[in-house]
C-alpha cells in the first residue's frame, strides 16, 4: 500500500546544475534578442521558430536513442531543461506534446518505420502533434469514446468528432484514439486503438473553440469517413487503452502541472517590493514553500522515470497538488497587489496582463490532463480503496 | 548499524513497548521508565552523542519513527541536547535531556561571578522539563551565546501540550554554573531551526500513521451495506489527505538531506511551514473518516492527531515560517527566487528568526 512518498535518490547534481546554467544562458540571450516575452505560462504559447531553436540545442527528444534523432540523456537532464524553460515562461507549446507524450509512445509501442519517420522530425522541432482523446460525450470516461474506425482494404475508415483538441489548428499530426470494435460494457477498455493522423487529410475539419479568456487554444475536429492506412496504427489494434495509460503518466509527471502561473509569482515579488507586511509575507511565503515542495517532488518523479518506474499514483498526486498551487498564485497575487495597487503600476508594466491571464486560465488547470476527481480516484486506487 | 537496521530496530522497540497503557500512563503524568530504559539499553537514547557516527539523515529517520509511534519520551530533545553539547565541546551526558529556550520570547542571562557563572531568567514550555535529568540551555553572556548544562533543577510548574506531553516552566535566579558546565556552541537561532527540523520529521511520521489508520478504517467499517472506503466521497477525501501526507513526507526528507551538510535554514523553514499547513487537512480528514469512533479516547487515532496539532505549534507555526520564507523571497526578488529554490545547495540568507 502506498502511504508515504519516498524521494528518489538524486544523482550527483553537478552536471545538472551546469545544464541549468546552459539553459538559462540560452534563455537570457533569447529574451534580450526579443525572441520571446516572458509569459505567466509559456506552456500555452506556440512559437515554431522558438521550438526549432530549442531543438538545435538538443533539448527535444533528449532521452531518446541517437538513431532516432534523440540525445540519450537521462530523465533528470530532460527534467532540468523542461523545468527551466517553463519557469522562464518560454513559448514551448509547439513541440511540447510531441516531445512529452507522442515520442515516448512511439518508442514503446510504435513500429520501426514509424520511429524512423517521426522521431527525428520531432527531435528537430519540426513536427508537432495534438492529442485526440476527448469527445463531446467522453471526457473523464475515456473508454466511452464513439469515434469509429471501420476496417477496409489496406486501412481504416474513421468517422466521429473530437473536442477540446489543443492546437489541432497548428499541429501536423493527431494522435487519434478511436474505437475499432463495438463497445462492450463488460470489457469497456477493449477495442480501442491509437492512430497517427495527418491533419491535412481529406475529410478532416478543424474548427476553433474559443475559451473564456477569448483565446483560440482548443478545437473541434470532425472526421468524416477519413481513410487511415494500416501502417498508421500505433502498437496493436485494440490495445489502445493500455498504451494510453502509460502515456498519461508522462502527461502528469512533469513540472508543467505546477508552473502554469509561476510568472505571476515572479512579477508579484518584484511589484510588491522588498518591504512586505506580515500578512503579505505569509501569502507569498506560503506559495514559495509550495513551489519548493513541488519542485522536489517532481524532480524525484523524474528520478523514478529514470529508473524505468512508471509512477502513476505519485504523478497523479503531484498533479493534484500542483494544480492547486497554479490556482493559488493568482488568488494570492490579487490579494497582495490589490486593484488600488495595480492601478498605480506604470503602463508598460505587464503585471495586470499576467494576472488577468493566470486568473482566467486557472479553472482549466485541474481539468486538462485528467480532472481533480479522476486523479483522486487514481490515488484512492493506489491506497487500495477501489 | 546501517540506517535501515537502526530505524527497523527502533520501530520494533516502539511497537513492543509504546503500548496504549504506557502512553496513557505517560499522559497522566507517569514517566515511562521501562520504555526509556529500553531506549538507553539499545543505544537509541545516545544516538546523537558525538562518537556514535549516526548522521543527521539517520537521526531524522529515527525521529520519524518516534512520531509514527507517538512515543511519549524526550528522545528528540535528548538528541538535540547531545548535539548542543558536542557543538560546544562539552562532554557527553547520559540520561534523559532536554533543551531551552524553546520560545523566542524567553531569554536566559549568564553572568560571570567568582569561581564561575550565574544563570538567570525564566523558561516556559520546556519539553519534559520535570522528567529531564539534565537541561542543556542557551544563554546570553557578555561574550555572546553560551551553552549551559544544568542538572535537575527544582521548582517546575507543570504544563501540557495538546498531546499531554509535559511542557513545563522554570525560573533561575542567579543559579551557580561552574566553568566546565559551559561552552560556546549553538546560538538560539540554531537551536530553534534544529528544533523545527526534528519536529518536522516526527510530524511526517505521525501523518503517515494517521493515513495508515484512516485507510485501514475505511476498509473495515461498513455502512449502507458497503465498506465506507467504497464511497467515492470518502475516497476523494482520503486521496486529498494522502497528497498532503506525501507533501509532508517529501519536505521532511528534503530538509533532512539538505541539513546533512549545513544548517539548511531555508529548507527547514519551508518544510516546517509546509507540513504545518498540511496538518489541518490530514487531521481533519482522519477524524471525519473515523467519525465518532475517532473522537473517543478509546481509539488510538488521537495519539497521532493530537501530536500533529501540538508539534505544528512548536518551533514556529506554519504562518510564522511562511512569513519568514516570504521575507527571504522578497530579498531574492523575482529573478533570484527561482535560482534559489531549485539550487541543490542554498546560500544562507541570514534572515532573523520568524
Ligand atoms: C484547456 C484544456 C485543454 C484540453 N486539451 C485537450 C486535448 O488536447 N486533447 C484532448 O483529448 N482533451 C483535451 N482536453 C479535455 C480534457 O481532457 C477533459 O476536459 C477532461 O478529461 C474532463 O472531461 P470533460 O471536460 O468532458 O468533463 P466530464 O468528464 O464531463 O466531468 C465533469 C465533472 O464531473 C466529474 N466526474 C466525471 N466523472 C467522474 C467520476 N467517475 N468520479 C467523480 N467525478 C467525476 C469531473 O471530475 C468533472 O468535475 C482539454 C481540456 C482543457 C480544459
Amino acid at each position: 500500500m502506498f502511504t508515504s512518498f519516498s524521494l528518489a535518490e538524486l544523482e550527483n547534481a553537478e552536471h545538472l546544475e551546469r545544464l541549468r546554467e546552459e539553459v538559462r544562458a540560452f534563455l537570457r540571450a533569447e529574451l534580450e534578442a526579443g525572441a520571446y516575452t516572458r509569459e505567466p505560462s509559456g506552456w500555452d504559447r506556440y512559437d515554431a521558430g522558438f521550438s526549432r531553436k530549442v531543438a538545435a540545442k538538443g533539448w527535444i527528444g533528449m532521452t531518446w536513442p541517437k538513431q532516432y534523432g534523440g540525445h540519450e540523456k537521462s530523465s533528470l537532464e530532460r527534467y532540468v531543461v523542461t523545468e527551466e524553460l517553463l519557469a522562464a515562461g518560454a513559448p514551448v507549446r509547439a513541440h511540447w506534446l510531441a516531445d512529452r507524450q507522442f515520442g515516448p509512445l512511439l518508442l514503446s509501442c510504435g513500429s520501426e518505420d514509424q520511429k524512423r519517420t517521426y522521431l527525428p522530425r520531432i527531435a528537430a522541432g519540426e513536427c508537432y502533434v495534438c492529442v485526440g482523446m476527448s469527445e463531446p460525450d467522453s471526457g473523464s470516461d475515456l473508454a466511452s469514446i464513439k469515434t469509429k474506425a471501420t476496417k477496409v482494404d489496406g486501412g481504416w475508415r474513421v468517422t466521429g468528432r473530437k473536442v477540446w483538441t489543443s492546437y489541432a489548428h497548428k499541429a501536423h499530426l493527431m494522435n487519434l484514439f478511436a474505437r475499432t470494435a463495438p463497445f462492450d460494457e463488460k470489457n469497456r477498455h477493449e477495442g480501442v486503438t491509437q492512430f497517427i493522423v495527418d491533419l491535412d487529410w481529406p475529410g478532416i475539419t478543424i474548427s476553433p473553440i474559443y475559451n473564456l479568456a477569448g483565446d483560440h487554444d482548443f478545437n473541434e475536429v470532425v472526421f468524416d469517413d477519413v481513410f487511415i492506412p494500416d501502417d498508421r496504427v500505433i502498437g496493436e489494434v485494440g490495445n489502445g487503452w493500455k498504451q494510453v495509460s502509460g502515456e498519461l503518466a508522462h502527461e502528469r509527471a512533469g513540472s508543467e502541472r505546477w508552473l502554469n502561473a509561476y510568472g505571476v509569482l515572479v512579477h508579484l515579488l518584484d511589484s510588491a517590493g522588498a518591504d512586505l507586511d506580515r500578512a503579505d509575507a505569509e501569502k507569498i511565503g506560503r506559495l514559495v514553500t509550495h513551489l519548493w515542495t513541488l519542485h522536489r517532488m517532481s524532480f524525484s518523479l523524474a528520478g523514478l522515470l529514470n529508473q524505468g518506474i512508471t509512477p502513476a499514483v505519485e504523478a497523479a498526486l503531484v498533479k493534484d497538488l500542483g494544480n492547486q498551487f497554479d490556482q493559488d498564485i493568482p488568488e494570492a497575487a490579487r490579494q497582495v497587489m490589490q486593484e488600488e495597487d495595480r492601478a498605480k503600476l506604470p503602463d508598460e508594466d505587464r503585471f495586470n496582463e499576467m494576472l488577468d491571464r493566470a486568473l482566467l486560465y486557472a479553472p482549466s488547470y485541474p481539468i486538462r490532463g485528467g480532472t481533480r476527481e479522476i486523479l483522486r480516484g487514481i490515488i484512492a486506487r493506489g491506497l487500495g480503496l477501489r | 548499524m546501517s540506517d535501515a537496521m537502526l530505524t527497523d530496530s527502533a520501530a520494533r522497540l516502539f511497537r513492543d513497548l509504546c503500548t496504549r497503557e504506557v502512553t496513557e500512563a505517560a499522559e497522566a503524568g507517569t514517566w515511562p521508565r521501562e520504555l526509556w530504559n529500553a531506549l538507553t539499553d539499545t543505544g537509541l537514547a545516545a544516538a546523537a552523542q558525538s562518537d556514535t557516527g549516526v548522521g543527521t539523515v539517520d537521526l531524522c529517520a529515527l525521529a520519524r519513527v518516534l512520531g509514527a509511534y507517538a512515543a511519549p519520551v524526550p528522545l528528540v530533545e535528548t538528541w538535540l541536547a547531545q548535539r548542543m553539547l558536542a557543538a560546544a565541546n562539552l562532554s557527553a551526558v547520559d540520561g534523559a535531556l532536554t533543551i531551552g529556550p524553546v520560545l523566542r520570547r524567553d531569554n536566559l542571562k549568564l553572568e560571570r561571578a567568582s569561581g564561575g557563572w550565574r544563570l538567570s531568567g525564566s523558561l516556559k514550555r520546556i519539553p519534559w522539563g520535570r522528567d529531564a535529568e539534565t537541561l542543556v540551555l542557551i544563554a546570553d553572556a557578555d561574550d555572546g551565546a553560551r551553552t549551559v548544562v544544568v542538572k535537575k533543577p527544582q521548582g517546575w510548574t507543570h504544563d501540557w501540550s495538546y498531546a499531554r506531553e509535559p511542557r513545563d516552566a522554570v525560573r533561575f535566579d542567579r543559579l551557580p554554573v561552574s566553568e566546565e558546565d559551559t561552552g560556546k556552541g549553538w546560538n538560539r537561532s540554531e537551536l530553534f531551526f534544529n528544533g523545527a527540523l526534528f519536529r518536522t520529521q516526527s510530524m511526517a511520521g505521525a501523518m503517515e500513521r494517521a493515513l495508515e489508520l484512516t485507510v485501514a478504517y475505511a476498509k473495515e467499517r461498513v455502512q449502507f451495506g458497503r465498506l465506507i472506503g467504497k464511497f467515492q466521497a470518502v475516497q476523494q477525501q482520503i486521496s486529498a489527505m494522502a497528497s498532503q501526507v506525501a507533501a509532508g513526507s517529501a519536505v521532511a526528507q528534503s530538509a533532512a538531506e539538505a541539513n546533512a551538510e549545513r544548517l539548511a535554514r531555508f529548507e527547514i523553514a519551508a518544510a516546517k511551514a509546509r507540513i504545518g499547513e498540511a496538518v489541518a487537512v490530514v487531521a481533519g480528514v482522519a477524524h471525519q473518516v473515523h467519525a465518532a469512533m475517532g473522537f473517543t479516547h478509546e481509539h488510538t487515532l488521537h495519539r497521532s492527531t493530537r501530536r500533529l496539532w501540538a508539534w505544528r505549534d512548536e518551533f514556529g507555526t506554519e504562518t510564522e515560517w511562511q512569513a519568514w520564507v516570504g521575507r527571504v523571497a522578497a530579498q531574492l526578488g523575482g529573478e533570484g527566487l527561482w535560482r534559489y529554490v531549485v539550487a541543490a545547495s542554498k546560500p544562507d540568507m541570514g534572515a532573523a528568526l520568524p
